[in-house]
């Protein structure tokens, strides 16, 4: 990561990536359980492809968004092939600085009168 | 999971090698949970997304790769554009040279299934022409007899005289049989073409204007059709417009009228003018249809054995319409243009290279931060390939300019126009060109670069461009670029040698300070000679009293213009060798030797006294009368031609009647008002020649006012002075030759940039050397001779490869090469001496800079 980078330099953030950190930011995963954890959490509406999350993980770990995490769960739990991923300070700063990011456009959908269609 | 594993290579390999595994193993839980159909439809998503995902990563390497490189080149701006500036000549002159030749040589005429279409002509190799026109009779024949054909269309080209509101005009027409536009699958654009009843009925007379006669002369009027025009004195109406670039049978035509033919066209089997086209039937080939007409010419030949003998069919695809000369001009122009682009490749690749050293340090710091090897030779790549895409279009530009300067190599004999038009193919061959260019310099960097790191030589902090390596690859690359360049020096210097050559050939008449003009005489106004000898007469007596004008004459034709006009000849001496029998025939007025300086060696000119009713007379060539007459005096001899016997009065100089490249025919004059009352007309003089002491443009208006005095309906045409019309004998030379020329000119810069490179960094790089060199007591000299020697040696090396390679290329033009020798020591000796020189001069400010180095400074440096 550039030493001059602010979070708010790398938003928006694309979905994928925006997705990814939360996942990861509660708790420490390995790629699939990644793609698992975001698609319960979108109830199946977000299937991450391997090849998205991948790149993603890539990019985010160039930009210092996530790291890979040296602490493994239990042996009987682990498989070694595995890498865990977790949040990092700046990752959080980032996903903070979007969430308000979409929090004002919030403000602003609601001001002008636009609210979501109830089905 | 072998397969997706397979299939994860398409992946950049940061990413493959980094993350591969995992992905497999994401992918084959997904696979595990799937059953059944959902399976397949999991397989498929797994593979479009990997082929997605390295659709992205590349595209985000390669962008992130041409961010790095236009920082690079803001940084370094002269070798941005030294890149560039190469890359765009090499590209610009393959562009060039290909898209000409592809216009020319390959690309399809402009004709519905155009690979059909054959031409037609008369095969009489027995006496040297296997391609001669058809007589009317023979056509109607070979239509008539032939099945190998869909159609069978005749055509001859004339020029007409056209009454306009703008005045007289004379157009080139051509007289084409109905079918002629069917056989070729070309419509009108407006109106209709010719139709078979236009054959036989002849009261209505149709015609249908070219598209730029129609925008020109007729505003682009739709309403055209039907409209009434006068051409040779005869009403016609014009029936159809043809559409925009239609050239056939030349790029000149500006209309088409029906060709006839009357009961005594058709019996006269000598009277051979007429071209003729095919379209091959489906499924017949081109040496079915050779076959077929080459028996029906053997049975024409026993049916008419004095017109017909020993003649042939050839019939060849009408693209192949290319004379040998054009086709291999155009070859050496593209070899030429190979030459260049070589040229640029091994600069540009010696270029990078020497950049490359430069950023030594920086590609170690990346390797040793843990930036893969390859990643970096990718970088190197996508640099070089950026800078060639910027250096290709350049290049593009450069070739649409460049190619209507080649347009002189396009032949008149195809229906093709000028230039080619900048479309898809000719940025196809630029995107080759620059691909060619960028691959060639990007890749040799980037391979020391992988080699490099495969030899661990990152890790060990030894130099990848270590100097002595890079010295010898740039060495090489030099001696790549001075023998291209030799090779290119030497068929330069050949075709001028060869033109030189046919510049001195001496014509037979002095051409400076003539003017000449065509006074085309339209029929049936000018059929009686007494009417044709009372227009010269006035015309001659008006311009000879111009101010300047020593004399003027008429003639049938010019010499070198019309190359035809030949008539067999008769005479006792059956010994005369057998092309002796045939002469070139002009009637002429008197003073037509004084004014073209054609030397008078015995006897008279020919006189206006000499008419229909006194003795039938000629003055013959000198030629004519050593064949004829070799121990005797010509003068008094009695021989037959154009339709009389005829006794020599004259014997004038030899004249290059065919041109300055062909031998001619012997030359037989007759004078003017003998030629027959209503009868071979084509000879009736009609070309006007004025000698002047002054400017003979400065003659146009007034002789334009004696030709409108003595007829106000009779068009001039074709003026231009008979100095122009021996030039125009070598401008097909001279422009191939400023083409290959230029090509030349870039080639040798080139090479000079590149032995100047190579100089530069040698000098920087071993700066320490000579430093120390100098400090231990080497003088300036030693110095400068350790430098030019280098040079010498180089060039030395370069000159001996491109000799020989100049040696063999040359084999193969000597076609064009007009009799000078292919391996002609002079032009081999001058490019060589040329290259070394041009070696030399290039050395001389790296040698100025080794002379000027410090030594204490450069030690200390160390």
């Amino acid at each position: 990561m550039p030493d001059d980078q602010t979070p708010e330099s790398l938003l928006p953030l694309p979905p994928a990536t925006f997705h990814i950190l939360l996942a990861v930011a509660d708790e420490d995963r390995h790629g699939y359980a990644i793609i698992q954890e975001v698609a319960a959490r979108t109830a199946g509406e977000v299937r991450l492809s391997a090849g998205t999350l991948y790149r993603s993980i890539q990019r985010m770990v160039e930009q210092d968004l996530i790291g890979e995490s040296v602490a493994r769960p239990a042996p009987e739990l682990d498989d070694e092939r595995r890498r865990y991923y977790g949040i990092t300070d700046f990752g959080r700063a980032v996903a903070g600085a979007e969430v308000q990011r979409l929090q004002g456009l919030l403000r602003i959908a609601r001001a002008t009168g636009v609210t979501p269609r109830r089905v | 999971m072998r397969v997706y594993a397979l299939l994860l290579h398409v992946l950049p390999a940061a990413l493959r090698e980094e993350y591969g595994a995992e992905m497999t193993t994401a992918f084959a839980r997904q696979l595990a949970g799937a059953r059944g159909s959902t399976r397949v439809w999991t397989w498929l998503a797994g593979l479009s997304d990997v082929v997605r995902t390295a659709i992205h990563a590349h595209a985000d390497l390669t962008w992130q790769d041409l961010r790095d490189t236009g920082r690079t080149c803001r940084r370094n701006r002269g070798f941005a554009a030294a890149v560039v500036t190469v890359s765009a000549l090499g590209v610009g002159a393959a562009t060039a040279a290909f898209s000409v030749a592809d216009h020319v040589l390959v690309r399809p005429l402009p004709f519905a299934d155009a690979d059909r279409l054959v031409k037609l002509w008369q095969d009489q190799s027995y006496r040297g022409y296997s391609r001669m026109e058809l007589s009317p009779g023979n056509y109607e024949d070979w239509r008539r007899q032939s099945h190998a054909f869909a159609s069978m269309a005749a055509f001859t080209t004339n020029s007409v005289n056209a009454m306009t509101a703008a005045g007289p005009l004379r157009l080139d027409a051509a007289l084409v049989s109905p079918n002629l536009f069917e056989t070729l699958g070309v419509r009108a654009a407006l109106g209709r073409t010719f139709v078979s009843a236009d054959e036989r009925d002849v009261s209505t007379k149709p015609v249908v204007l070219s598209n730029r006669l129609w925008r020109t002369t007729f505003g682009g009027r739709p309403d055209v059709l039907g409209m009434a025009v006068t051409l040779n004195g005869e009403g016609h109406v014009v029936v159809g417009v043809m559409p925009r670039g239609f050239d056939f049978p030349r790029r000149d035509s500006d209309v088409w009228l029906p060709l006839t033919f009357v009961p005594d066209d058709l019996g006269d089997r000598s009277n051979v003018y007429l071209q003729a086209i095919a379209r091959l039937r489906p499924g017949v080939t081109l040496p079915e249809a050779r076959a077929e007409l080459n028996v029906i010419a053997e049975g024409l030949a026993r049916a008419f054995p004095e017109a017909n003998e020993r003649t042939g069919a050839t019939v060849i695809q009408l693209r192949d319409e290319v004379s040998r000369q054009s086709r291999l001009m155009l070859i050496a122009l593209v070899g030429a243009s190979a030459c260049v682009l070589l040229i640029a490749c091994a600069n540009l690749a010696s270029l990078l290279l020497a950049r490359a050293v430069q950023r030594q340090r920086e590609l170690t710091v990346r390797v040793a931060m843990g930036a893969r090897p390859g990643r970096l030779a990718r970088q190197l790549l996508t640099e070089s390939l950026g800078l060639s895409a910027i250096g290709g279009s350049l290049g593009v530009a450069l070739a649409l300019v460049a190619v209507p300067a080649a347009a002189a190599l396009v032949p008149t004999s195809l229906p093709i126009a000028e230039a080619p038009s900048a479309d898809l193919r000719m940025l196809a061959v630029a995107a080759v060109a620059t691909l060619v260019t960028g691959l060639g310099f990007g890749l040799v960097p980037a391979w020391r670069l992988g080699r490099g790191a495969a030899g661990g030589e990152f890790r060990h902090g030894s130099r990848v461009f270590g100097s002595g390596a890079t010295e010898r690859l740039r060495a090489s690359f030099v001696v790549v670029e001075v023998a291209a360049a030799v090779v290119l020096l030497v068929t330069v210097g050949l075709f001028l040698r060869a033109l030189w050559r046919v510049q001195d050939v001496n014509p037979g008449f002095h051409g400076e300070g003539v003017l000449t003009a065509r006074t085309a005489l339209p029929m049936p106004k000018y059929e009686a000679t007494a009417t044709r000898e009372q227009l010269y007469a006035r015309i001659l007596a008006d311009v000879r009293a111009l101010p300047g004008v020593t004399s003027a004459a008429y003639t049938s034709f010019l010499p070198m213009v019309m190359r035809g006009g030949i008539w067999p000849v008769l005479t006792a001496n059956s010994a005369a060798p057998r092309e002796a029998r045939m002469a070139s025939v002009r009637y002429v007025t008197p003073d037509y030797f004084a004014t073209l300086r054609i030397p008078l060696l015995g006897g008279r000119d020919v006189t206006l006294f000499d008419t229909q009713t006194s003795q039938y007379v000629a003055v013959v060539s000198q030629s004519f009368a050593t064949a004829h007459w070799p121990d005797q005096d010509a003068l008094g001899q009695h021989f037959s031609t154009a339709l009389q016997e005829r006794v020599v009065v004259g014997v004038v100089g030899d004249v290059r009647v065919r041109g300055l490249e062909r031998e001619s025919e012997p030359q037989v004059y007759l004078p003017s008002p003998q030629v027959p009352d209503g009868g071979i007309i084509f000879y009736a003089p009609k070309d006007l020649v004025i000698r002047t002491n002054g400017a003979p443009a400065a003659l146009v208006p007034a002789v334009r006012a004696a030709v409108n005095r003595a007829d106000p309906e009779q068009p001039i045409s074709d003026v231009r002075t008979l100095a122009d019309v021996v030039r125009l004998e070598t401008s097909s030379r001279s422009a191939q030759l400023t083409v290959l020329l230029a090509f030349a000119a870039v080639a040798i810069l080139l090479a000079c940039l590149g032995i100047h490179g190579l100089l530069s960094y040698v000098v920087v790089a071993r700066t320490q050397e000579i430093g120390v060199r100098m400090a231990f007591g080497a003088t300036p000299t030693r110095v400068m001779a350790l430098i030019l020697g280098r040079t010498a040696a180089l060039a030395g090396m370069g000159v001996a490869v491109g000799l020989v390679a100049a040696f063999a290329v040359s084999q193969s033009l000597q076609f064009l090469l007009a009799g000078v020798s292919p391996a002609d020591g002079l032009t081999f000796a001058a490019a060589a001496l040329l290259a070394l020189v041009v070696a030399l001069a290039a050395s001389v400010l790296p040698v100025r800079r080794a002379v000027r180095v410090d030594p204490l400074a450069a030690i200390r440096a160390e």
